[in-house]
């Protein structure tokens, strides 16, 4: 049984077919490239999945229980979590806050009235060492509207990561972006994924990053899936020339 | 996993960093009955009162990113709970009048709450104006109930089951009163304190600088503004509750929309991104009016005046500008 699947999954913006009938699987553990020209339908498949968008028909199967109908939070205790393409961080509170509170969240203690937040050593222990681990450590007490882009993105994962996810959707976690900065932020996450065993799904539209970081590909067009293999499979697949990379691509 | 010392925020808010401004502050609230005259002493404890209705419209505009426009119908809520109180159940206990305060209000903003908190930005402003002034014109028309524009008079109560009968009453609610305003206030100013600072005051925080993400990180983004809308509330319930007996009367005034402008105008002038601000603002805005309405009769033009200035010069209010100038001041001290 796939870690996650999507059955005959539509969903349409006026006469748009943004997403049309489609069947994704992904493995536990795998981390899977999901590329496509702009308007495929990526993010929009993501959205569906994640919760921010509802869909109009179909099925979404995680872990072998149907989350179509569940709101965000209950999809994020399951294990679901994602990063955004345009950085969705609380630009106002410092770096560390940012990541603590996804682990108050987490752990159920946003609820909590009367004990101050700064007290709990636990969670910001935690936070402290995810930022660690993602090289921010040193923006700690900076606010997080006021770093670099590059950072931005890392910490919108870490935002994510903090959640403890089962399966991690990143949306173009290196656009907006130096090329110089790509690698190394995808080094660092994809090391850190790894090494937790996360499913991860990413979507990027660059693709030396895509044929290096990923196990699997698969190439969305027009709303629907076109092929989906190993980075050898999809650059050598004709048809994901033609609708993807252009008849000049070599 | 390693460990880390204090985070920067705890270091900042250390008890005893807290302890060097706020004790010396709670001694000056301490002495003000026995150095200050009557009137200015009542003055005062309009300030602490408005000040406690400050701290609760916070909880929602400073922390929640929400406007209410209609504040004043939870500040009017509690001025009537005590009023009704007192004229048909007779009651003249002041900590009676704060528990059935706090529970009207609560049913009062759980029932706008649960309207208004489906809404954002303009849209939460206009329904928390439309509904408080519903509220008004029912204390306005239902006149045999209310006492229409005459109000409802309320005695003076008793503190702690101690009647103040034979007391002159300006000597009362310049000393016993004014130190149980005190009191409340110190109360309230460390619960929201603790509330604002708590996992649930840093979700509040989250919601207000980005719902979106607020809500893939797993809060339930209604259910909190509908929790910070009943603390609001409440708060600004039990400011109303120990206004009516410093006023003596309640009119529908207390519930009427330009009461919740005044509420906006405290926040706004003490600085509503930080947690002192409306504190300030309110006792501010209190000795403000007052030189207003003896300098002018056209005193609502010279608050306008001060109004607008203030926006254009001073947007982080006056806390928030102090805070800027000390920041400034130590960082040309370091250089």
């Amino acid at each position: 049984m796939s870690y996650l699947e999507t059955q005959k999954l539509m969903k349409y913006f006026g006469d748009t077919h943004a997403v049309d009938k489609v069947d994704f699987q992904i493995g536990e553990g795998e981390v899977v490239a999901l590329i496509g020209s702009n308007g495929a339908g990526k993010t929009s498949l993501v959205n569906l999945i994640s919760g921010l968008l509802t869909p109009d028909s179909g099925q979404i199967i995680f872990r072998g229980q149907d989350v179509t109908k569940q709101p965000v939070q209950d999809r994020i205790k399951a294990g679901i979590a994602r990063s955004f393409q345009i950085v969705n961080l609380f630009d106002e509170l410092t770096v560390v806050d940012n990541v603590a509170l996804s682990i108050f969240a987490r752990e159920g203690k946003t609820r909590w009235f009367f004990k101050l937040a700064d007290h709990d050593h636990g969670v910001w222990d935690e936070a402290h060492e995810i930022l660690r681990r993602f090289g921010l450590d040193t923006k700690a007490d900076q606010l997080a509207g006021g770093i670099a882009q590059g950072e931005r993105k890392l910490l919108d994962v870490a935002v994510a990561y903090a959640l403890k996810p089962r399966l991690l959707f990143l949306d173009e976690p290196t656009s907006g972006v130096s090329t110089r900065e790509k690698a190394p932020i995808m080094d660092v996450i994809t090391s850190i994924v790894r090494s937790q065993k996360i499913t991860a799904v990413v979507i990027e539209h660059d693709m030396d990053i895509i044929f290096k970081y990923s196990e699997r590909i698969v190439v969305m067009h027009q709303g629907s899936i076109l092929a989906s293999g190993s980075p050898e499979e999809i650059r050598a697949n004709e048809s994901v020339k033609d609708a993807v990379f252009g008849p000049t691509h070599a | 996993m390693s460990t880390i010392a204090l985070s920067a925020p705890a270091l900042r808010r250390s008890p005893v960093r807290i302890a060097v401004w706020a004790v010396p502050i709670a001694v000056i609230l301490a002495v003000v009955p026995w150095v200050m005259d009557s009137y200015r002493t009542i003055q005062l404890a309009y300030g602490l009162i408005f000040a406690i209705a400050g701290l609760g419209f916070n909880i929602l505009l400073g922390y929640t990113g929400l406007l209410s426009f209609g504040h004043a119908a939870y500040f009017g809520a509690g001025a009537y709970t005590v009023a009704f109180m007192v004229k048909y159940l007779h009651v003249q206990s002041m900590e009676l009048f704060l528990l059935g305060t706090i529970a009207a209000t609560l049913l009062v903003t759980a029932l706008f709450g649960y309207v208004c908190v489906r809404y954002t930005r303009i849209f939460f402003s206009i329904l928390t104006l439309a509904l408080s002034q519903v509220l008004w014109s029912l204390a306005f028309k239902f006149f045999w109930v209310t006492g229409g524009t005459d109000g409802l008079r309320v005695p003076t109560p008793k503190l702690l089951g101690v009647v103040a009968e034979s007391e002159d009453k300006i000597h009362f609610l310049s000393h016993a009163y004014y130190y149980y305003v005190l009191v409340v206030f110190v109360v309230a100013v460390g619960v929201m304190w603790l509330i604002v600072h708590s996992p649930f005051g840093k979700a509040l925080q989250a919601i207000r600088d980005n719902e979106t993400r607020a809500r893939f990180v797993g809060i339930r983004i209604r259910r909190y503004r509908f929790v910070a809308f009943l603390v609001s509330g409440v708060f600004t319930g039990i400011a109303g509750a120990l206004w009516v007996p410093l006023n003596g009367l309640v009119t529908p005034d207390a519930l009427v929309w330009t009461f919740s402008g005044e509420i906006v105008f405290m926040s706004v002038l003490g600085g509503f991104r930080n947690f002192t601000g409306p504190i300030v603002g309110a006792v501010v805005y209190n000795y403000l009016k007052d030189f207003a309405v003896g300098f002018t009769v056209y005193w609502q033009s010279l608050m306008g005046v001060v109004l607008v200035v203030l926006v254009l010069t001073l947007p982080t209010g006056i806390v928030g500008t102090a805070k800027l100038l000390v920041a400034t001041a130590r960082r040309r001290r370091s250089q």
